[in-house]
């Protein structure tokens, strides 16, 4: 099968600009309930969603009869799409690194989760770092360049992590490269000390810059200060510019993360994973965090221990945005079926639980004016499926972004035999030649 | 004929006049039959009906085809062995205690960020630690070379190239540009910071902040020492700032797009080198206007894989069509040029210039982009590069068309001195009649 999803398969027809009706699906807005009726998208945003629509002329119709048709998926954790490592192992604090400086637009996993309805993506840098590289939002716009797989405008964050990942790389046994020294720090006491360390010295950072701007603006002579690209985005956290993505399991390291964050008067924007949330939610609730999580992994390592698969439902409950998220290429590629989890693990309603991977998580990342829900004026990011996505039989059929079509099935199996052919040819003609210097022996029995 | 070709200079003559061959100045159009008169190490005449002065001596060309000497763009011929292993991105190497002499070497513990800049050596020159007895001057030379822009290449912002002849007794006989550009790689340091990608990639952008800064604070301090505190002494700045332009590594498309942008935001002027997806990358490249250098080490299937490995659509594609690059690139009329990438022998150098002559590019623009599109890119068309009335005297004579599987370097000529490949030892042939 790997044969087949070859790296140059979606030369679909990508048009935009046009008006596109969708028509007589059953239509799951996730912001105001779910109805049969019809999406019309114009100029890549989504104008009209009701039952009933006056169908514009010269619109391309799409009927999806039987079909429904959803908001793309919004996955809040994932490390797709980066070339190169996704740790800066070597330093406790490596703010600096930018995964939008390594966006990889050719990497494969992009269309899979594309094929999965995913059409937008937190990339995030690893958890190896206390304090670790900045991250950006992109789209799945399979295709494009580096540069246009950005989410314009999505605000940027960094990561931050607690607990084992963070604090491995000091310890005797489990570090990184082999001969690599051991890094401070190696105990969860040190992974708070280099978190307070960094901000302590971003909040000198800020200040320098700020008297520096004083200066400037009275018109007095100054040298700008060294411009550290370290500290530089750990400013931007502290200015609000620039929202805090923490790797967290335990209740103990998120009410530390969080006690430390109030003291410098910054907000974890999202505790990532956060398996033991639901036992400090009413924390978590008054600092106003989100809760990016797993549907129901656990005990896979000792911090995972208390995880239970009620957390999502629990911390909902409580009042916190939750969303679901893969961390993980292959999960990716059916959060729709992690997404129903929800129903059975806590009971909560069909609406909440595709809300938990295209709403919330668009509040999560503070673009849920531009996604998350079928409502007119947002970007017609649109996944149609065969069957309701709440099911593991429901396969992806098309996928939109910004108004255009991105993936569709019929034209991804239809295309396979070509590539086949094409990549056979390839094969071929690399074999060496024959030599054929020589006359052929003659036969040895007659034709 | 045999015997004026071999003629063995045991002094230098004041002149040499080359006749009756056919002449490929590259700057114009080839000449059927003319003369090429050196003088001093540089070229004093060519033409169809150039007189040979009376104090030449003389090398009757008939049969011979004379090429400008060719350059190899991006090279570490005659750099010590410590500053020319390549680097690779992603592999991890160390910087190890750096080079003989006085320089600082490294520091020795793990380098804790970009300010410890590990793995930057910016302020070496290749000029300073030329090694004219380095055994590859001479295979390059009976390859046809003359010259090349010759880099350390170990490290992240590793050091200034220089444009050296391949010929001399002393380094400094042979150096024509001391400073040529600044080449970085996407190295990690081993060890410390950086280990991934984007960390090398904040280790130089942090590198050009804060040379940046160290100008406006040297300023500053040179204005009002009384006041403003004295700045260090950087080396490793210092380096970055004499260098006049950089060269950066791209062989992905991807990778081409992530440097044409990284090159804007250092704003510096920027070759770029690898271009294994050339081909695909014409149009990023077309915009950026940027010059570039074509690896000739085309990629290869690797052995030993496994068999069971199925590889992908695009990785068969680049091994298919990365000859094409430099016939696609001609097409666009982009600025480009090639460099041997440490494929040095000959015979493989000839094989490798062939395989982009029958994807498509014209012989004499592959001779080009060996030659004059060299010396254009590192601004030395001046001197270098071409055969015409001033140039330096760096010149390829062959038998047969150069690249092609028969012909055969008879000599090359360096500051317009004569060296002669050794002749090929007798190839075990099936006995014939002897000829002649």
């Amino acid at each position: 099968m790997k044969t087949i999803l070859l790296s140059t398969l979606a030369f679909l027809s990508i048009g935009c600009a046009e008006t596109i009706v969708i028509e007589n699906a059953t239509v799951m807005t996730v912001s105001h309930g779910t109805f049969k009726g019809s999406v019309v998208v114009r100029d890549g945003k989504i104008a009209e969603v009701a039952e009933k629509v006056l169908v514009p002329q010269g619109a391309t119709i799409i009927d999806a009869g039987g079909q429904f048709v959803m908001p793309g998926i919004i996955d809040c954790h994932s490390h797709i799409a980066v070339d190169g490592d996704v740790n800066e192992m070597s330093v406790a604090i490596s703010s600096m690194v930018n995964i939008k400086d390594v966006i990889d637009p050719e990497d494969i996993a992009i269309y899979r989760a594309l094929a999965g309805g995913v059409t937008t993506v937190n990339v995030l840098h690893g958890s190896a770092n206390p304090v670790g590289g900045q991250t950006i939002v992109i789209k799945t716009r399979w295709g494009k360049s580096a540069t246009d797989l950005i989410f314009e405008g999505a605000t940027p964050g960094v990561k931050f992590a607690l607990g084992e990942n963070p604090k491995r790389p000091g310890n005797p046994i489990g570090r990184g490269a082999p001969g690599a020294a051991a890094r401070y720090p190696a105990t969860r006491l040190g992974v708070e000390d280099t978190i307070r360390t960094a901000m302590t010295e971003a909040k000198e950072y800020k200040a320098q810059w700020d008297a520096y701007q004083a200066k400037v603006a009275k018109g007095e002579f100054a040298i700008a200060p060294r411009k550290d690209l370290r500290l530089e985005p750990l400013k931007e956290v502290l200015e609000g510019k620039r929202f805090v993505h923490a790797h967290c399991y335990r209740a103990d390291e998120i009410l530390m993360l969080l006690r430390v964050a109030d003291e410098f008067g910054f907000k974890i924007r999202t505790l990532q994973h956060g398996l033991e949330a639901y036992k400090v939610a009413k924390e978590i609730a008054a600092h106003g965090a989100g809760v990016s999580t797993f549907s129901d992994w656990w005990a896979y390592k000792v911090e995972a221990i208390d995880a239970i698969p009620y957390n999502a439902a629990i911390l909902q409950k409580k009042g916190i945005v939750v969303s679901l998220n893969s961390d993980d290429q292959e999960l990716m590629r059916r959060l729709n079926t992690e997404a129903s989890k929800v129903m059975k693990y806590g009971g909560l309603s069909e609406n909440e639980a595709l809300a938990m991977i295209t709403l919330n998580p668009a509040k999560q990342l503070g673009i849920e004016d531009r996604v998350g829900s079928i409502d007119p004026g947002k970007d017609a990011d649109l996944v149609i499926y065969d069957k309701n996505p709440l099911s593991q039989f429901a396969k992806v059929q098309k996928v939109f972004i910004d108004g255009s079509i991105y993936f569709d099935r019929d034209k991804e199996v239809s295309g396979r035999p070509a590539k086949e052919l094409e990549k056979n040819r390839l094969i071929e003609k690399e074999k060496p030649q024959p030599i054929t210097t020589q006359a052929p022996a003659p036969a040895r029995r007659p034709a | 004929m045999v015997a004026t070709l071999s003629v063995s200079f045991a002094q230098t003559p004041t002149a040499i006049a080359i006749r009756n061959a056919r002449i490929v100045p590259i700057s114009g159009p080839a000449l059927a039959r003319g003369t090429v008169v050196l003088r001093n190490g540089l070229i004093e005449a060519v033409g169809e009906n150039t007189t040979v002065p009376s104090d030449a001596w003389v090398l009757e060309g008939e049969g011979l085809t004379v090429y400008p000497g060719l350059i190899d763009a991006l090279s570490n011929w005659g750099m010590p062995a410590n500053l020319a292993a390549p680097s690779r991105p992603g592999v991890p190497q160390s910087v190890g205690p750096v080079i003989q002499g006085n320089l600082p070497a490294p520091p020795a513990r793990p380098s804790q960020g970009p300010e410890d800049r590990p793995a930057t050596t910016s302020w070496i020159k290749a000029a300073d630690e030329l090694q004219p007895t380095d055994h590859r001057l001479e295979i390059a030379r009976n390859a046809g070379f003359t010259s090349a822009v010759t880099f350390p290449m170990r490290g992240i912002a590793a050091g200034q190239g220089s444009i050296v002849n391949l010929a001399g007794e002393k380094p400094r006989d042979m150096v024509l540009v001391p400073a040529a550009g600044q080449y970085l790689t996407m190295a990690s340091s081993g060890g410390g910071f950086p280990l991934a990608l984007f960390g090398t990639i904040a280790y130089i952008r942090q590198l050009y902040l804060d040379a940046d800064h160290y100008v406006q604070v040297k300023q500053a301090y040179a204005k009002d020492p009384q006041s403003v505190p004295r700045p260090e002494y950087e080396a490793a700045l210092e380096g970055i700032l004499q260098s006049q332009r950089i060269l950066l590594p791209a062989n992905r498309m991807v990778e081409v797009d992530r440097m044409i942008r990284f090159a804007a935001e250092l704003k510096q002027p920027t070759i770029l080198y690898g271009m294994r997806e050339g081909y695909r990358s014409v149009d990023l490249l077309k915009k950026a206007k940027l010059p570039v250098l074509v690896s000739l080490k085309w990629p290869v299937k690797e052995n030993d894989t496994d068999p069971d490995d199925v590889e992908s659509y695009r990785t068969l594609e680049v091994r298919d069509r990365a000859p094409s690059t430099p016939a696609e690139f001609q097409k666009a009329k982009l600025k480009f040029a090639f460099y041997t990438d440490s494929v040095d022998q000959p015979r493989d150098i000839q094989k490798a210039v062939k395989k982009a002559i029958d994807a498509g590019l014209p012989r004499e623009e592959a001779v080009r982009a060996l030659t004059l599109s060299v010396a254009e890119i590192y601004g030395v068309s001046d001197r270098l590069g071409s055969i015409e009335k001033g140039k330096i005297a760096n010149l390829l004579v062959t038998r047969g068309d150069i690249f092609d599987d028969k012909a055969k370097v008879e000599m090359v000529f360096i500051d317009g001195k004569r060296f002669a490949p050794p002749p090929e030892p007798p190839t075990p042939a099936p006995p014939k009649p002897t000829a002649n």
